[in-house]
């Protein structure tokens, strides 16, 4: 039995450098868990729906006086950023600076406003701009749903076919600008 | 007003345990023995601190007050006020102030209480307890404050995952954690005893009710989340070895070793070098489990707080404190003075056994854990699952089952196994038939025929030491190890049980249509919505019968939709019998109107669950007991040292 062998306190005592095993284990550990993280990981979610064509879709517009969206204007040649968002959703206060600077860069930028009211809405755009040429409203989450969104905000980059070229989760940080833009430009060509 | 005063608290805390390491370290220097007086009361001041800064928390949740970010995140007016409060932990913040307050109130609990111990170990000990404290202070107040405010004020919260909307769920974490932080002090403990050198009986007296504690705790933990993500997952199966119940099963293994080996130490003082790595392995565990959860840096199925940026501070906070304290006992551990010695075959002998399988059983879910890590480094992505923990740990874990049957019979120090053999001719004749009639009746793979035996065997084996034992005066302790025991069977049978005799069904049926599923008719009898407090669902009735001629029960099933996030859950249905459980989840409606049930049938299923409370309970009759007799030992040796007193100033006055 190994009752002699493994308790080091037995008459057979393991070798010495045995008492460091442990450690050395542990060090192990710490250097690949260190790889796994400083690894610059690729962490986008890739979604089904990339490389597919939007789901179709119709909104009637979120605001009176402004054009609502519907998945067939998405495909008339040009590319859009689709821009799922909502009043009562923090990171998406966040992201609208982002969001006005792709304006100014050109950028055809929609949005689907997601279970939302038009005073809320129109509260929000008020303080955070109105970088939208359309805005939908998704009252019940349907489309959000059927564009497999698990939440606020979510962008898409549509081609001119009206195919899903990129899904961004979460709110477009500063230094996430220029993916955003290299990913439009590689949608346009 | 409360969350600053909460933030307020936090930083003070901080501060002490600051005091406690230093005075700690310097009480144990001849000049600083002064300071080391204070470190007693700052170390109880801590903990009430941190409880007092974890109270806050829990408040400004349960008022909803959106103008703390962390309750905007996390929690909704519209959320029952349970959830509300459960919300406080359900997130990465919350959950590391939680960590810190268990392990603050742990350590001021040690400092008020233990006596036992020479007072320079409790300095280390208490210092150890700080310095590991110190590096979760940090972690809170520098990269994740739980009570940051937000400006402007949002006018609604952002909800909480709907999966997290569960009781079970909401007090799962909560009991966990106090597990891995009690092993905290059993870390400390260990790492004082190592700084001191001053590793025997005391020692692993005064360890061993915080590893039953915490045990205890880890115990129920995995219990109930084993039966949590059986009922709420939708998905019938009761264990996946998904990295997150790894997590909390390696600190359990590696604490039920620990809890073993205390054992010898405190009867026999034996093991001393052991005891004391498996004190410092045990909350490694803890430490790593957590990291590997926080982290996400494995993926896993139920990954709810991922964040890779404070992956890296919790690893760098990993390194710091096993790796100093792996050093330490490199260092230390040779010039430990060697305790008892015995014979393999005794008690102490069969005890190594199980310690040494039951860490072999560890490394290989560790192995298994951090394999993915290891391929993805050499550029391979894969997972590992069933195939390779189910027959690795059961290679280690029949062995230790046969030395679990065994071993409890055998005395301290020297026995032979002519002495106990006879005892075991049943239990030996009970498994013979049990697989002859398995054989014969049905076909069994064989880990689920090999657990069946054992469960059978060992739950007759786990009852023998209360033979031609009185047992009125039988001390709680013995209770504890046979229910402990006796429950392992119990758990077995269920497992194996379930694994060998589950029947499932999947079927679209039309509502009034009936379907089979093992002895049991289902009957679709109507679907209908029906409205929660933040969700709707469609709700099935099923009326089932147990056989031909049984009672007619109406289960529900639902498929739920939350609205605060949107997201979709099946709600099974169960109902138990006493011979097994019929599980029942609805699905999606077909495009011809027919509904998708999925049904199963599990023989004997619950017993997993029963007996892990079984083994929990027994931890608890364990401790109990000897909780009570270090109480009475403690008022003797008072009444003692009061006598002596008496006696010598009768002596004074006489003089």
């Amino acid at each position: 039995m190994s009752a002699n062998r493994k308790a080091p306190e037995g008459r057979a005592r393991a070798p010495r450098w045995a008492i460091w095993l442990p450690l050395a284990f542990f060090v192990g550990f710490v250097a690949l868990v260190m790889t796994g993280l400083l690894k610059p990981a690729d962490r986008t979610v890739r979604s089904a729906l990339v490389g597919k064509p939007m789901p179709s879709f119709d909104l009637p517009p979120a605001l009176p006086g402004r054009p609502g969206l519907s998945s067939s204007e998405l495909a008339n040649g040009k590319v859009h950023l689709v821009n799922i968002f909502a009043s009562w959703c923090i990171p998406c206060r966040v992201e609208a600076p982002q969001l006005a600077q792709l304006q100014r860069a050109g950028v055809e930028i929609e949005g689907i406003s997601v279970r939302d009211s038009r005073e809320n809405l129109e509260g929000f755009l008020a303080t955070n701009g109105d970088p939208f040429d359309s805005i939908g409203a998704d009252d019940d989450g349907q489309v959000q749903l059927a564009l497999g969104s698990s939440g606020v905000p979510e962008t898409y980059i549509v081609d001119g076919k009206g195919v899903i070229r990129y899904q961004h989760v979460g709110e477009i940080r500063p230094e996430q600008l220029d993916v955003i833009l290299a990913r439009i430009q590689e949608a346009g060509q | 007003m409360i969350a600053e005063l909460g933030l307020a608290a936090l930083w003070l805390a901080a501060a002490l345990a600051g005091l406690q390491l230093l005075g700690g370290m310097l009480g144990l220097t001849r000049k600083g023995e002064a300071l080391g007086r204070v470190v007693r009361p700052v170390a109880v001041v801590q903990g009430l601190l941190a409880l007092c800064a974890f109270f806050c928390l829990i408040y400004v949740f349960a008022i909803t007050d959106l103008s703390v970010k962390l309750v905007a995140l996390n929690s909704h007016s519209l959320k029952p006020l349970i959830f509300k409060i459960a919300g406080a932990w359900g997130n990465h913040e919350g959950s590391m102030l939680l960590w810190v307050t268990v392990m603050g109130v742990a350590g001021g609990f040690v400092a008020l209480i233990e006596r036992r111990l020479p007072e320079r170990t409790m300095l280390a000990t208490l210092a150890g307890q700080a310095f590991v404290s110190l590096g979760f202070y940090a972690f809170l107040l520098l990269s994740s404050n739980p009570f940051e405010r937000l400006s402007p004020v949002p006018a609604e919260g952002q909800g909480l995952n709907p999966l997290l909307q569960d009781l079970g769920l909401a007090f799962h974490p909560p009991t966990l954690y106090l597990g891995y932080v009690g092993l905290s002090v059993a870390f400390s403990f260990a790492i004082g005893a190592l700084v001191t050198r001053e590793v025997g009986s005391a020692f692993a007296r005064a360890m061993r009710p915080w590893v039953l504690a915490a045990w205890i705790f880890l115990t129920v933990g995995i219990t109930a989340g084993s039966y949590w993500a059986y009922y709420e997952l939708g998905w019938g199966g009761w264990w996946f070895w998904d990295p997150v119940e790894n997590a909390s099963l390696m600190p359990w293994l590696a604490a039920t070793a620990l809890l073993h080996s205390v054992s010898v130490l405190a009867a026999r003082d034996a093991l001393r070098t052991w005891t004391v790595m498996l004190g410092v392995v045990a909350f490694s565990m803890s430490m790593v489990g957590t990291f590997l959860v926080r982290s996400g840096i494995l993926t896993s199925v139920h990954a709810f707080a991922v964040d890779p940026e404070r992956g890296s501070f919790i690893l760098a906070l990993l390194a710091i404190n096993i790796g100093g304290a792996l050093t330490l006992f490199a260092l230390r551990a040779a010039t430990v003075s060697e305790g008892a010695r015995f014979a393999p075959m005794s008690r102490e002998g069969a005890l190594v056994i199980n310690n040494v399988l039951l860490c072999a059983i560890l490394g290989i879910v560790l192995f298994g854990t951090l394999y993915p890590l290891v391929a993805e480094a050499l550029g391979a992505q894969v997972s590992v699952g069933p195939p390779y923990f189910n027959p690795m740990s059961a290679l280690f874990a029949v062995p230790m089952l046969v030395v679990l049957a065994v071993g409890p019979m055998l005395r301290w120090r020297r026995d032979d196994f002519a002495r106990i053999g006879k005892s075991l001719v049943i239990p030996a004749m009970l498994v013979v038939v049990m697989s002859g009639a398995l054989v014969a009746v049905a076909d069994v793979a064989l880990l689920p025929f090999l657990g069946l035996l054992l469960g059978v065997g060992l739950a007759w084996a786990s009852v023998l030491p209360l033979r031609g034992r009185n047992l009125r005066r039988l001390p709680l302790a013995v209770w504890g190890m046979v229910v402990a025991h006796f429950g392992i069977a119990v758990a077995l049978i269920g497992m194996s049980s379930e694994s060998a005799f589950s029947t499932e069904k999947l079927v679209a049926v039309e509502v009034g249509e009936i379907t089979q599923v093992g002895p049991w008719g289902v009957k679709l009898d109507r679907i209908e919505p029906v409205a929660g407090p933040n969700w709707t669902a469609l709700e099935a009735r099923l009326l089932v019968r147990y056989g031909p001629d049984g009672k007619v029960t109406r289960l529900t099933p639902q498929s739920r939709t939350f609205w605060a996030p949107p997201q979709n859950t099946s709600e099974s249905a169960l109902l138990t019998r006493w011979n097994g459980q019929l599980y029942a989840v609805l699905g999606g409606e077909g495009e011809d109107g027919r509904w998708q049930l999925r049904l199963w049938w599990k023989p004997l299923v619950p017993l997993i669950w029963l007996g892990g409370l079984l083994i929990a309970l027994g931890g608890l009759l364990a401790l109990l007991g000897r909780v009570a007799t270090d109480v009475r030992r403690s008022i003797q040796s008072d009444r003692i040292a009061e006598r002596r007193e008496g006696e010598e100033k009768l002596r004074e006055d006489r003089a």
